[in-house]
């Protein structure tokens, strides 16, 4: 097009513009903050997919996620092994699916993997508890977050089985007016 | 046959070899030049085709593909499958080979190249073969691919899998595309080949591709501000060019006054010329300005209801309270937030929320005394009743006051005493709204209801004082009326003292000359309107803007700045920062939206200048905000009222065209100014224009339709209509609750968690 960059192919981008949100401009940004985040492991080539992967100790650390409660369980949840150490597809991947042209459809499905803590696919009373307290920042006495998340499962839990199904978190955000503005990180 | 191969030219090869096995389908010979022609253009388009890294593997998977499908026809119809099976995989498993060795670049183009001429030759055959059904499948098939192509983006899965699965539906479609359509799939194909040719053979990557961002729900205030805007400029437009259309053509243009030029400007009624066609264009200005003035009003009317009905839809059975701790929990937290002094605001925030929750749920279990509360809510509705007649009387006073001050004669008085009115108006709207909040106090209801009963009380209050300004406006109205009949009077005797010693009435003197400059100048009422209005918007814009800068910046700037040295903490305890607040921002819009339409008639620029007022407030506010204001306490949702707004907004819309429409139908227009000069009533233009520039049936039809006894009964079938439609949607409504209940005991009752999964899906 003009600029020559080596870091991708040209396959290798059309390629993610076709599986992403992303324009060929934000991907090869997207690589620099990658490899801002750790220049002596990243390499700046990338067009024959070197299989590296970004500690998640350093990813928390991005201006993104410095402040949110649940940077740790975003990473987790799109990392592949599970422990949060993310590859550029995988980076790409969070990003993509944060973003603000991202369907409802996707952002619900990754929030509820998000909160999700134990990975069960099942919100249940123990990952509501880690939510709240993430949220209030031990604020609240343990009487009160009782009582929320009580309440909360009475309200959502439709199949009655004392933890929420997808199901059941989906018709929850549903009909909630900020999930959308709200659950939007903007890189 | 390996070795051969091994020797001649790929292409050749490829098609040598296959040749034999086609030979007992002649159809296909027919169609053999077609495909050399498009071998030669696609060989181009073969590279961005074929991704790099996995080829070799995909190209297996495809070859897979493409013997399966081959075979399924094949057994249909012949039993050479396996024959052709057994060549087709010698032939990839050479080409590897051909691939691994050798230089990579043109060992890949011929093997593509190949691979190209064999997808050609398998399209053939398959279209050949292939009854309507399966082609009717495989077309499908086709759309589904495509489909799945475009929502690839939306799937939650790994980008590999996607880069997989993106690959291979490519391949599917591309495939299976030209094949099928008999002739207009070809036709297509080739142009898409060309396409992809004249982008040099990359028809993705190049152009960057944003989607557009889906517009989802706005908070009130946003939306109101960007509506008002928006209607605004579309009544500012439509007034504006009916201005200009005039501008070029007024014959005589009505000059000299005392009061300043912008009286007798385009800003307001007076301006206008009453002659009946003006110009080479024969543009009928009285007639405009009267359509345009009912126009606008129409069109006002038409958005408010169309965006109530949208409310409506969207916010669907209106269950707001269902899932407080849910969406406390789930989404209140923002993402976006990367300040730290942000992040701790917000935690605050939520645990304040989560507190009020908890708080308002405890209390929900716990039976307070009724009649303690009962009694304090009759008090203090009794307090702003109070308060109301109180503003009522208190702007009577000021109005008759300065009134009596016009007859004495304005220079007499101070600048307080000549702009009385309008000061205490806007005081009072200062003033009342924060007495009636303390008042609230008393009351103890839900934030979300005490705010609806703020904003009604409010309401009120505004409603109060305008009526009571515009019936200010009805005295000052007939007084100009005597006047105009006095001067009158005048006129008559002053020309007839003109024409006092000139000849008898055949004569053939020449008539007596008369400067327009020099006639005596009737009053004129509606531009004294036309000007209240005006005084009264900018006298409200003045207001406002000084609240903000005393009430916001500068207490901003004291409780900063003296906190050093104050005994209590300024910041936390009693001035603090002012909170930005959202709810009473909105309702001075609506409003000030409210006198626009009551003056629009009577003043066509003030739209103009409303916008221009709008652009300003909002740079200034936004400023404020982020410079002087903290974030509100309470975190209920207000937005959950759009339609609340919006209802307000329809019934200001409905209560300021009113006092307009009774002075169109009753009052007569000034003698001497405006277009409808010299007419009975304003509306005695649309009587002239039908009669003499339409023909004359029209005039009769419409004579006909405009019967009562054709009018009333025709209203009475919109009444029952609307009886109906009502009684019909609240059954609806009805039945829809009582399906949500049904459906929710049936589902915790009986079925396990996979089956509930689709019920949901398909029922929300």
């Amino acid at each position: 097009m003009g600029n020559k960059q080596t870091t991708f192919t040209d396959e290798q981008l059309e390629a993610f513009q076709d599986c992403t949100f992303f324009t060929r401009k934000e991907i090869l940004r997207l690589h620099g903050r990658y490899r801002e985040l750790a220049p002596h492991l990243v390499p700046l080539d990338y067009t024959n997919n070197p299989d590296i992967r970004v500690p998640p100790t350093l990813i928390v650390t991005m201006p993104e996620f410095k402040e949110n409660p649940f940077r740790d369980r975003i990473v987790e949840t799109f990392s592949e092994d599970g422990n949060g150490n993310l590859s550029f597809n995988d980076f790409v991947d969070m990003f993509s699916a944060l973003c603000e042209t991202s369907p409802r459809e996707l952002k619900t499905i990754y929030a509820f993997k998000i909160y999700d803590f134990n990975r069960d696919n099942f919100i249940c009373k123990e990952d509501l508890k880690k939510t709240l307290n993430k949220l209030t920042k031990g604020e609240l006495t343990p009487e009160e977050v009782t009582l929320v998340c009580n309440k909360s499962m009475e309200e959502a839990d439709l199949d009655g089985d004392s933890k929420l199904s997808f199901s059941d978190f989906e018709n929850m955000v549903s009909k909630a007016p900020d999930f959308l503005s709200n659950f939007h990180v903007r890189i | 046959g390996n070795e051969r191969r091994k020797g001649a030219s790929r292409a050749e090869e490829g098609e040598s070899q296959t040749r034999p096995e086609r030979i007992d389908r002649g159809r296909r010979k027919r169609t053999r030049s077609h495909q050399d022609t498009k071998g030669s253009e696609g060989d181009e388009e073969v590279q961005p085709k074929i991704q790099s890294g996995r080829a070799a593997k995909t190209r297996k998977h495809t070859k897979n593909e493409k013997t399966r499908k081959k075979e399924e026809e094949e057994k249909a119809e012949k039993g050479e499958g396996k024959e052709r099976h057994g060549k087709r995989k010698k032939t990839s498993a050479s080409k590897k080979e051909r691939e691994e060795v050798g230089g990579k670049h043109t060992m890949k183009e011929k093997a593509q190249e190949v691979k190209r001429k064999n997808i050609i030759q398998q399209m053939n055959c398959i279209h050949n073969s292939l009854s309507s059904e399966e082609l009717e499948k495989l077309k499908e098939a086709v759309d589904e691919r495509k489909k799945l192509i475009q929502a690839l983006r939306g799937k939650p899965w790994p980008i590999k899998k996607k880069c997989v699965i993106l690959r291979e539906s490519q391949e599917f479609v591309e495939k299976y595309e030209g094949a099928l359509g008999k002739g207009k799939g070809r036709k297509l194909y080739a142009y898409k080949v060309l396409m992809s040719k004249a982008l040099m053979g990359r028809p993705y990557g190049t152009i960057p591709r944003k989607t557009v961002p889906r517009a989802e729900a706005t908070s009130a205030m946003d939306f109101a501000v960007l509506w008002d805007f928006g209607v605004s400029c579309i009544i500012t437009l439509t007034l504006t060019t009916s201005c200009f259309l005039q501008w070029p053509f007024h014959a005589t243009f009505r000059k000299m006054c005392f009061q300043g030029y912008a009286q007798y400007s385009v800003l307001f009624y007076g301006y206008y010329n009453n002659q009946r066609a003006v110009g080479w264009l024969k543009f009928r200005m009285p007639l405009s300005y009267f359509l345009v003035g009912v126009g606008t009003v129409a069109y006002s009317y038409m958005v408010v209801i169309r965006t109530m009905a949208r409310n409506a839809n969207e916010s669907g059975v209106g269950d707001d309270n269902s899932f407080n701790f849910n969406w406390r929990m789930f989404t209140s937290w923002d993402y976006l937030i990367g300040n730290p002094e942000t992040a701790d605001n917000k935690f605050a925030s939520i645990t304040t929320s989560f507190k009020e929750a908890i708080l308002e749920e405890q209390e929900s279990q716990k039976d307070d005394n009724i009649h303690l509360t009962r009694f304090l809510r009759v008090l203090a509705n009794f307090l702003v009743l109070c308060c109301l007649a109180g503003s009522g009387y208190l702007i009577y006073f000021v109005v008759r006051r300065s009134q009596k001050f016009a007859l004495d004669g304005l220079e007499n008085h101070t600048w307080w005493e000549r702009n009385e009115v309008n000061m205490v108006m806007s005081l009072l709207g200062m003033f009342c709204p924060m007495l009636f909040d303390v008042i609230s106090a008393l009351e103890n209801y839900h934030p979300r209801v005490a705010l609806q009963w703020q904003l009604g009380r409010i309401f009120a209050l505004f409603l109060g004082n305008l009526y009571t300004f515009i019936i200010a406006l009805m005295d000052e109205i007939n007084l100009k009326r005597e006047e105009e009949n006095i001067i009158k009077f005048n006129i008559t005797v002053w020309e007839a003292s003109l024409f006092n010693g000139t000849v008898s009435v055949n004569s053939t003197a020449p008539p007596v000359t008369i400067e327009p400059a020099d006639v005596p100048r009737g009053p004129c009422w509606e531009t004294m309107v036309g000007q209240e209005f005006v005084r009264l918007i900018i006298s409200d814009t003045m207001t406002t803007y000084i609240t903000l800068l005393i009430g916001d910046f500068l207490r901003a700037v004291l409780v900063r700045f003296l906190n050093y040295c104050w005994c209590w903490d300024l910041e936390a305890g009693f001035p603090s920062y002012s909170e930005f607040d959202v709810s009473g921002n909105v309702l001075g819009l609506i409003f000030n939206q409210g006198m626009i339409w009551m003056g629009a008639f009577y003043a066509p620029c003030l739209p103009a200048l409303n916008v221009l007022r709008l652009h300003v407030s909002m740079y200034l506010q936004c400023w404020a905000v982020m410079c002087c204001n903290v974030p509100q306490e309470r975190v209920f949702k207000a937005s959950g009222s759009n339609n609340f707004y919006m209802a307000m907004l329809l019934v200001i819309l409905f209560l300021s065209t009113l006092p307009a429409i009774y002075t169109i139908v009753t009052i007569p227009p000034s003698f001497d100014c405006g277009p409808f000069s010299g007419k009975q009533r304003m509306f005695d233009v649309i009587q002239e224009t039908l009669e003499s520039d339409f023909p004359a049936w029209f005039g009769k039809v419409f004579s006909y339709a405009s019967n009562p006894g054709l009018v009333l009964p025709f209203m009475l079938l919109m009444v029952l209509a609307i009886y109906y439609l009502q009684s019909t949607s609240k059954s609806y409504k009805e039945a829809n609750m009582e399906l949500k209940k049904k459906l929710q005991t049936v589902v915790q009752n009986m079925f396990p968690p996979l089956v509930q999964q689709s019920c949901f899906n398909v029922y929300f």
